[in-house]
């Protein structure tokens, strides 16, 4: 199959077909509405199904019943519509559901925008719900590496038993792109024999659950999940790293952010500025390595976002004091330009060069 | 020795942590019973909701997935809308959990039509959490947090849950029944039975309501609580049949 052009929420569902995926229960909200529609017309034709749910709420629990039953699920929404998941998604952590959860994000707080942003970074990757979870999060940066990564968010959450967030912004969902959809042998994943299918004979009733009442289970549970986490921080973390060999300095951005400031970096070193990037592709696990590894080489890392500051942190810990960490952000459906980026690059670089 | 009584195949041997003269244990029993009776144990998948019913994912002798509060119309949804034809999913829920927190869900399980079986059991206040007021409660019933007795210019009136949602097209077999004496009991068992059959036969959504006591929380003794049942809340939420589509009602 060749390259088609497509839509990047088309792109999304897609991909969830092309990675198994039957099933989808979501509610309308800008700007990832392509998606459902697209769904609606395209699951039927594999023998699936897509349920538009009374809200973002019984979207959610909706996808909680069918991964209870083992099969590969995806609810997809926006910001405030994801604020509204994250009672269901804390109960899918609890009762180890694997399903896969997109989150378009656009400006807030409240009702916001519907613009581009990247404001829901905290949400998505220090827990969002209640509870004492993390959870993956996949950040594609073209409509290219969304198709390769669906697959892996799915398998991703039916090994490790978890929810897993594709976040990308409004940009992403609603730009075009060539993409290709490559064939693809599947890994062996565990086989999921913990599913509430009805009984059939194959033993004892089986439980769905996240209640436990007495508090050193539940301990013994949270400690099951933390090492689940553990593994995921060993085996799943992502990152593209570019230029970075001789860079005195780094961008360090994420999604489609990205993308503006490696435009702004090809810039900066024709004006003689050796800048790389580190481009996280999981927001959590958060790459920690390739800071480690450039933090007493470089001077400096700028982080720029479409928020007021959220992923810097993360750098921030990555990089634990030892070079300065600075900051350019625009939120509210305002994305930083090229000619911004530079300028604060030039800056950092200590004025004019 | 002649065996002339067994307990149901349906429920675990757990000893149930209900109160004493609490009726979910009859209602457990009577949605068991008919379980094994119609032999779809090993075809069924319950979801148990939030309140003192949680725990019925103990005592239940098939598959079970625990909801959120208010959620099990939902996740009753996903896992029937997903699992291969012939197995059946109910939910289990409170009045807490079903007609307020979970309104969202039951109404609009209903209006999809979806085949699944709610048994709905209506005890006017919540218990688990420490009886306090609850839709359902009834005008000058005193509780936790209507401490004056529920009065309709504060706090509204009870929510008549089964006449609301016979209104709905999707809905097939709804009905209110009574757990405070055997007719009754009798009564209850023969519409859960009727219920799963509608599911059986994909006609759609079907509810049984179950007005029930809670002695601890109301502060009556189990015989108290039974009378309690008919004498106030029967007259206010009338026992009785509310939709039935075969019955062309």
């Amino acid at each position: 199959m060749g390259k088609v052009l497509m839509k990047g929420n088309e792109v999304i569902a897609e991909a969830a077909v092309h990675a198994g995926c039957k099933y989808l229960f979501s509610y309308p909200i800008t700007p990832q509405s392509e998606l459902v529609a697209y769904m609606a017309k395209r699951l039927p034709e594999v023998g699936g199904l897509f349920l538009q749910a009374e809200s973002e709420v019984a979207a959610i629990n909706m996808v909680y019943g069918a991964a209870s039953a083992g099969v590969r699920v995806m609810t997809s929404s926006s910001s405030p519509g994801v604020s509204l998941k994250q009672e269901g998604i804390s109960y899918l952590v609890g009762s180890e559901l694997p399903a896969v959860v997109v989150n378009i994000m656009r400006g807030g707080p409240g009702l916001g925008s519907i613009q581009p942003a990247q404001s829901d970074y905290f949400q998505a990757t220090k827990g969002g719900g209640h509870g004492d979870y993390q959870i993956p999060v996949y950040a594609p940066a073209t409509l290219q590496e969304i198709v390769d990564l669906m697959r892996d968010a799915f398998n991703l959450a039916d090994r490790y038993r978890t929810p897993v967030y594709i976040l990308g912004d409004g940009m992403l969902g609603q730009m075009m792109e060539p993409v290709e959809f490559k064939e693809v042998v599947n890994e062996e994943l565990p086989p999921k024999d913990w599913a509430t299918t009805a009984t059939r004979g194959d033993g004892g009733p089986k439980l769905t659950n996240s209640l436990f009442l007495d508090p050193a289970e539940l301990e013994e549970h949270n400690n099951h999940l933390q090492a689940k986490y553990a593994k995921i921080k060993e085996a799943e973390v992502r990152y593209e790293s570019y230029l970075l060999d001789d860079a005195d300095y780094v961008i360090v951005a994420y999604g489609t952010v990205s993308r503006i400031a490696k435009n702004a970096i090809k810039e900066a070193r024709n004006q003689g500025i050796k800048v790389g990037m580190i481009r996280p592709i999981t927001l959590w696990p958060f790459p920690e390595q390739p800071f480690i590894e450039t933090r007493d080489r470089v001077k400096g890392y700028l982080t720029v976002e479409m928020s007021a500051g959220q992923m810097v942190e993360d750098v921030r810990l990555a990089v634990e004091g030892r070079k300065p960490v600075f900051f350019y952000g625009r939120t509210g459906g305002m994305v930083p330009g090229q000619e911004e980026i530079l300028e604060k690059i030039i800056e950092m670089a200590g004025g004019e060069q | 020795m002649e065996l002339v009584f067994e307990k149901t195949k349906g429920l675990r041997d757990k000893t149930t942590h209900y109160c004493p003269g609490c009726t979910h244990g009859i209602i457990h029993r009577l949605v068991a019973e008919v379980m094994e009776e119609m032999g779809i144990l090993e075809d069924t998948v319950g979801v148990a909701s939030v309140g003192c019913s949680v725990l019925s994912y103990e005592y239940f002798n098939c598959d079970m997935t625990q909801a959120a509060h208010g959620r099990a119309p939902a996740v009753a949804t996903g896992l029937k809308r997903v699992l291969p034809e012939g197995r059946f999913v109910f939910t289990y829920q409170g009045d807490g959990d079903l007609a307020s927190i979970g309104t969202a869900e039951i109404v609009h399980a209903a209006a999809r039509g979806e085949n699944i079986t709610v048994i709905f059991v209506n005890n006017a206040i919540y218990g688990m959490t420490g009886g306090q007021m609850a839709p359902t409660s009834l005008l000058g019933q005193k509780t936790a947090t209507s401490p004056f007795g529920r009065d309709a210019g504060l706090q509204g009136s009870p929510i008549r849950i089964s006449e609301m949602l016979a209104t709905l097209d999707g809905a097939a077999y709804i009905t209110r029944v009574s757990s405070h004496d055997v007719p009754n009991i009798i009564k209850a068992k023969k519409a859960i039975r009727k219920a799963f059959e509608t599911q059986k036969k994909g006609l759609g959504f079907s509810l049984v309501e179950i007005l029930s006591t809670c002695p601890t929380n109301w502060g009556l003794d189990p015989l108290e609580s039974l009378h309690w049942v008919r004498d106030n809340m029967v007259p206010v939420f009338q026992l009785g049949v509310y939709k039935d589509v075969e019955e062309g009602k």
